[in-house]
């Protein structure tokens, strides 16, 4: 058993307020993925559950113990790193048998899981060999075996694909995902990537300036973003906007188009994924400006009074720049934010 | 056909004129280091007259006489001894402390680091000399005065910079992640230390501890002013020297400036390191 609980950890850099109020439950066997951009503290939280990072304030407790303030080596984590940190002065076999030798473990047990997780990762032909003599993909496998041999409760991954060529981080994420879910640890893996985060995970957490604004499902977070800044972050193209007014209770004009929404006190933006859009006899009118042939369908960037707004058609369309088109919304893909708290009004 | 070649002419002979250019230059600076050496050498192989003939010879004739003189003159090999014994200690000394102060340097933020390294640095700006009278007088208050380790503690001041910006350099070629990695798998911050950081420093440690030697080895001043009885090296050849005869000189030349060369050398790959520092 090894949930985690994060609560109430916040982390302070000088001045630099990294990380502020994180709750958040990871249960047992769970892969969770953080996700955001540069500098929105998914890497300082990961180290903090490591121990990696000391917590300014708040609790890790990883199963029934409360860990913030052991060693990383007390924790029973193990971590994958993002620039691989397999040890240049061993070979493979010292690498993924490292914290096993730490553990003072005998001789054969130690043999028996290198060789066992060496084979899991596909590199059993390696384990003679040094860190130099490996290629990036192959260094990756080692860090990982080298986590895996642990049997750790819990395993933490600080972008371990990133520095893989784009074929090879393909081939390791589907790798990665069968190899955890077998291993029956809990999983915490931070990405800046949403559609590693997206194939990888059973929940997401996604991460804005030290706060975790969503913590849902790959689905969810991509049907129901709770806030604007999700809505803007996951989807490739994101999500539209447009600003609407209401007409009478329920009612709302969007560029000239009445539909149907929440009733509110105040103004609140219309938001449609570009994907839920299609060209229709009644609808939104947009004027082309861009048209991208992408092969399985057609990005169509346009104006709709002025606001950029972008749709994904089919590709057998013939759509012009200049043209101007009729795009009907999914009604029921329809989500309203509120501009003010930017947070998504049901 | 001739079109081609004179244009390839043409298009090579700026080029060959840089290769000859840059063949003169290393030639000429090879030949600024090595010729007094090879005089020395010649010297030191000559017999006396041959020495103080002239034109020179520019084959050793392989007289030994001078450097068997050496060997058997009095307080020669104590003053040797005394030499390895300073020299040995200063480098014991200087990366006992340097290298945790290296250390401390690259891995940790602390208020007044930049302060710090330029201090470190200039340390080396004050001229021995003018230390010479106070430091003289407070080793004979102590009672440091005229022993090897005295001696050692000063040369240990003069190797520290270097210990501390080489050691410096070579942790902070090793990544943080690696350190990390152990305490992950089960190390403290001193297991970590000595099971993946030491043995990925050792062969840079060993160059700056040579280095360290060296630096003592060669050092005079201080040695001079600080030794009565108990000489170096170089000390005790500075004094017997002055007023000793032209062979003799050149052979206790040869004799000093031999073992600074080799050991030079041996860890001229990491001095480079270091001067990759000085130029950042």
């Amino acid at each position: 058993m090894a949930e985690i609980r994060i609560q109430n950890v916040a982390k302070r850099f000088g001045d630099y307020q990294a990380l502020s109020d994180i709750n958040l439950t990871i249960a047992d066997q769970e892969f969770m993925v953080l996700l955001g951009a540069s500098g929105c503290g998914k890497t300082t939280l990961l180290r903090i559950v490591a121990g990696l990072e000391t917590q300014t304030t708040g609790e890790v407790w990883i199963g029934d113990r409360r860990v913030d303030m052991l060693p990383p080596k007390d924790r029973g984590i193990a971590m994958v790193f993002q620039n691989y940190a397999v040890f240049p002065h061993l070979t493979v076999f010292e690498n993924i048998g490292f914290g096993l030798r730490m553990q003072k473990l005998p001789n054969d047990e130690v043999t028996r899981r290198v060789t066992r997780t060496a084979e899991l990762m596909h590199i059993e032909q390696l384990l003679k060999r040094y860190s130099g003599e490996l290629s990036g993909g192959q260094r990756q496998r080692v860090a990982v075996a080298r986590a895996l041999a642990m049997e750790p409760d819990v395993i933490l991954m600080d972008e371990p694909l990133s520095n893989l060529d784009a074929l090879l981080r393909l081939e390791m994420r589907a790798e990665l995902k069968g190899v955890l879910a077998e291993s029956k640890t809990t999983a915490i893996y931070v990405t800046h990537d949403q559609v590693e985060a997206m194939s990888l995970a059973d929940r997401i957490s996604i991460m804005h300036k030290g706060r975790i604004v969503q913590a849902a499902t790959p689905v969810e977070v991509y049907r129901n973003p709770a806030e604007r800044f999700v809505a803007g972050f996951i989807g490739n193209p994101p999500m539209n906007f447009i600003p609407a007014e209401q007409t009478e209770p329920g009612k709302w004009n969007v560029a000239g188009e009445i539909m149907s929404g929440p009733a509110a006190g105040r103004a609140l933006d219309f938001a449609i994924r570009p994907e839920d859009l299609s060209l229709a006899e009644t609808g939104l009118k947009a004027t082309a400006r861009v048209v991208e042939p992408l092969g399985p369908h057609l990005l169509v960037t346009c104006d709709v009074e002025g606001a950029l707004f972008r749709a994904v058609l089919e590709s057998d369309l013939t759509v012009k720049a200049g043209d101007v088109l009729t795009l009907a919304p999914n009604a029921d893909r329809v989500r309203w934010f509120d501009p003010d708290t930017t947070k998504a009004v049901a | 056909m001739t079109a081609i070649t004179a244009e390839a002419d043409a298009t090579a002979s700026p080029r060959r004129a840089g290769r000859v250019l840059y063949g003169a230059s290393v030639f000429l600076l090879c030949a600024w280091v090595l010729v007094p050496l090879y005089f020395l050498l010649i010297n030191t192989l000559s017999s006396p007259d041959a020495v103080n003939s002239f034109p020179k010879s520019f084959v050793p004739e392989f007289d030994l006489g001078s450097l068997s003189f050496f060997a058997n003159f009095a307080g020669m090999l104590s003053a040797l001894q005394n030499s390895i014994l300073v020299a040995g200690l200063t480098m014991v000394m200087s990366i006992a402390i340097g290298a945790p102060a290296g250390y401390a340097l690259s891995r940790f933020d602390f208020w007044g680091k930049e302060l710090f390294r330029f201090l470190i640095l200039l340390t080396r700006a004050f001229p021995l000399p003018l230390l010479a009278l106070p430091l003289a007088v407070m080793f004979i208050r102590t009672g440091l005065d005229d022993t090897v380790f005295g001696l050692a503690l000063v040369h240990t001041t003069l190797a520290l910079p270097f210990a501390v910006l080489i050691t410096f350099s070579l942790f902070s070629g090793i990544p943080m992640e690696l350190e990390e990695a152990a305490w992950t798998l089960g190390c403290t911050r001193l297991t970590a230390f000595t099971k993946v950081v030491l043995p990925l420093i050792l062969p840079g440690i060993t160059a700056s501890a040579i280095f360290a030697f060296v630096i003592s080895w060669n050092e005079v001043f201080a040695a001079a002013v600080l030794t009565i009885e108990n000489r170096t090296l170089t000390a005790f050849l500075l004094q017997n020297l002055d007023t000793s005869p032209l062979h003799l000189k050149f052979a206790g030349g040869f004799i000093l400036v031999v073992p600074a060369l080799i050991f030079i050398f041996a860890v001229r790959k990491y001095l480079f390191a270091m001067w990759g520092i000085a130029n950042r």
